[in-house]
């Protein structure tokens, strides 16, 4: 019998053998209401999960390609400092662009600090120039020694002093979302398994009537297995959906509103969500199958 | 040991051919058994053979281990020391599976009757069909015979709390035989009814003893005893000192 004809017989289920078995009312709510809890708690950590890993893919990818040249000069000096360092960049292996940013540009990177109403021409600022790498990048030690040699006032940030601890902690936030999720589901498994283990002893006396009209274990446990994994199937795509509904009631992603507001799922990743309420069958078909195996095992 | 209906051993004494016992295959094999609780032991040196058709009372006072010897019986234990074989398989080599497919062929009354309380009687009476996989509903025509034979047709749909004494008693011995079984051990099973349930019942056993099933009926109402004396072949046997006796001459 193929692994799927197996599945199907076993969601068909037997509906005889499932009359055996009384429905019990405690364990009943218990494995749907922790099912669905903890598959709404599933989603979140899975979309914090999948944001930190967008962010520290973007910091790693693209922000690695990228410096940022800052020219600090009197007034009177930037233009020409400026177009000394474009000279020099320019001029530089491994560099594929570079570019100053016009005031407008400037403004917009200084707006969420001072508002947009700031008043650059008043203010002091040193003139950033944009620098995009090749894939192979340049010498950036022998690049500032040229420009300290060129453009007094020019500094070369390659972003790596920041780039790194964010990139790390972003990395460290999508990998504690991993670790809520396993968290979660071993605590599903130990609740189901405590449900399992109630409506089990609770069914003692259904047990012993079976077993004594030629009941095999395997057909007691399996009753047992296929009532709970369709409690916890059913409970976690309830606790899915409102956890992805939750989702979409988030503000949407917007530069002011950064990371927080970028939770959620973005395409493909969707349909991940399908895959909780499938684990969540896992997880339970797999704790009520130890639960009876040891129980039956226990009652002589 | 020696094949028999009845073959008994006591403290080195074999009963057989006092017994006059026919020849024949045994479904049910006791070498020797001893079986210990944790209060001490309740059974001691006990050897006995079943011959398919045999027809057995176990009597006894209260406590002397008639219940526990008719779980030896269907696997339900496993001796402490000694051998029970079940169709000539011997438990302690028997995984659950396989006790689970002899218990189809072993049908148990008990005294008190377990049912399932959610399900009909109908139900009830079909569990065993339903967890041998066969499908309840092609054996429809034979579960209604059953139900009229053991006079529950009009009870087909009543719940197991509904039934009365001997309803319950005839409806275990009904869910006991559905399955053809070969033997069927029961448990006090006049111990909550009046005599004249109790001889019905006496004489369903009897009808199916005649269809050729192994019967033990385990008992301390020496009036059902006395009762079958002119209906049936029987040996009565008696667990006496926590060891197996056969008691008197045969009926």
């Amino acid at each position: 019998m193929s692994a799927f004809q197996s599945i199907l017989d076993f969601a068909i289920g037997d509906a005889q053998a499932e009359r055996a078995v009384p429905p019990t009312g405690f364990t009943v709510r218990l494995t749907v209401f922790s099912a669905g809890a903890m598959a709404f708690l599933v989603v979140f950590a899975l979309a914090l999960s999948l944001a930190a890993g967008r962010l520290a893919d973007r910091w790693s990818d693209e922000l690695a390609r990228s410096a940022t040249v800052r020219i600090s000069a009197p007034s009177e000096q930037m233009a020409a400092q400026t177009e000394a360092a474009l000279n020099v960049l320019r001029t530089t292996q491994g560099v594929q662009s570079a570019r100053a940013l016009n005031l407008q540009e400037q403004r917009d990177l200084l707006a969420p600090w001072f508002g947009p109403e700031l008043a650059l021409e008043t203010l002091p600022l040193p003139q950033m120039i944009e620098v995009i790498e090749t894939a192979q990048g340049f010498d950036g030690d022998g690049l500032r020694l040229r420009l300290a040699g060129e453009v007094p006032g020019a500094v070369l940030d390659n972003h790596a002093r920041w780039r790194a601890p964010l990139v790390a902690a972003a990395g460290s936030l999508r990998l504690l979302g991993w670790l809520s999720i396993l968290l979660i589901v071993l605590a599903t498994g130990a609740m189901i398994t405590l449900a399992a283990n109630a409506a089990l002893a609770a069914n003692a006396q259904v047990i012993a009537v079976m077993r004594l009209v030629g009941a095999r274990d395997s057909y007691i446990a399996q009753a047992f297995m296929r009532r709970f994994t369709l409690r916890a199937l059913g409970g976690a795509g309830v606790g899915t959906l409102l956890g992805a509904l939750a989702l979409m009631l988030l503000p949407s992603a917007s530069q002011e509103g950064g990371f927080l507001t970028g939770l959620g799922f973005q395409g493909a990743h969707w349909l991940l969500l399908l895959l909780i309420p499938v684990l969540a069958g896992v997880v339970a078909f797999i704790a009520t199958r130890l639960a009876a195996r040891n129980t039956l095992r226990s009652l002589t | 040991m020696i094949e028999s209906t009845c073959a008994l051993r006591h403290n080195g004494e074999t009963l057989a051919e006092k017994a006059g016992n026919r020849k024949g295959r045994s479904v049910i094999e006791f070498e020797t058994v001893a079986h210990s609780y944790s209060g001490g032991e309740l059974l001691s040196d006990v050897s006995l053979r079943l011959a398919p058709g045999s027809f057995h009372f176990l009597t006894g006072p209260s406590g002397s281990g008639k219940t526990t010897f008719l779980k030896l019986c269907y696997g339900a234990l496993v001796p402490t020391s000694g051998s029970v074989r079940l169709f000539g398989e011997d438990v302690r080599t028997m995984n659950r599976d396989d006790i689970a497919l002899a218990r189809r062929r072993v049908g148990v009354v008990h005294q008190d009757c377990q049912f399932l309380d959610h399900l009909s009687l109908r139900e009830n009476l079909a569990l065993p069909l339903t967890v041998s996989g066969q499908e309840a509903l092609d054996d429809d025509a034979n579960l209604k015979e059953l139900m009229g034979w053991v006079g529950l047709t009009a009870r087909a749909e009543a719940m197991p709390p509904e039934l009365s004494g001997g309803e319950r008693q005839r409806a275990a011995l009904a869910r006991a035989i559905i399955m053809s079984p070969e033997v069927i051990l029961a448990d006090e099973p006049t111990g909550n009814v009046d005599w004249e349930m109790s001889q019905r019942l006496l004489t369903l056993l009897i009808e199916l003893n005649r269809m050729g099933k192994t019967i033990m009926i385990a008992t301390h109402d020496l009036g059902l005893i006395r009762a079958a004396k002119n209906q049936v072949q029987a040996r009565v046997l008696r667990i006496s000192g926590r060891r197996l006796q056969l008691a008197g001459a045969d009926l």
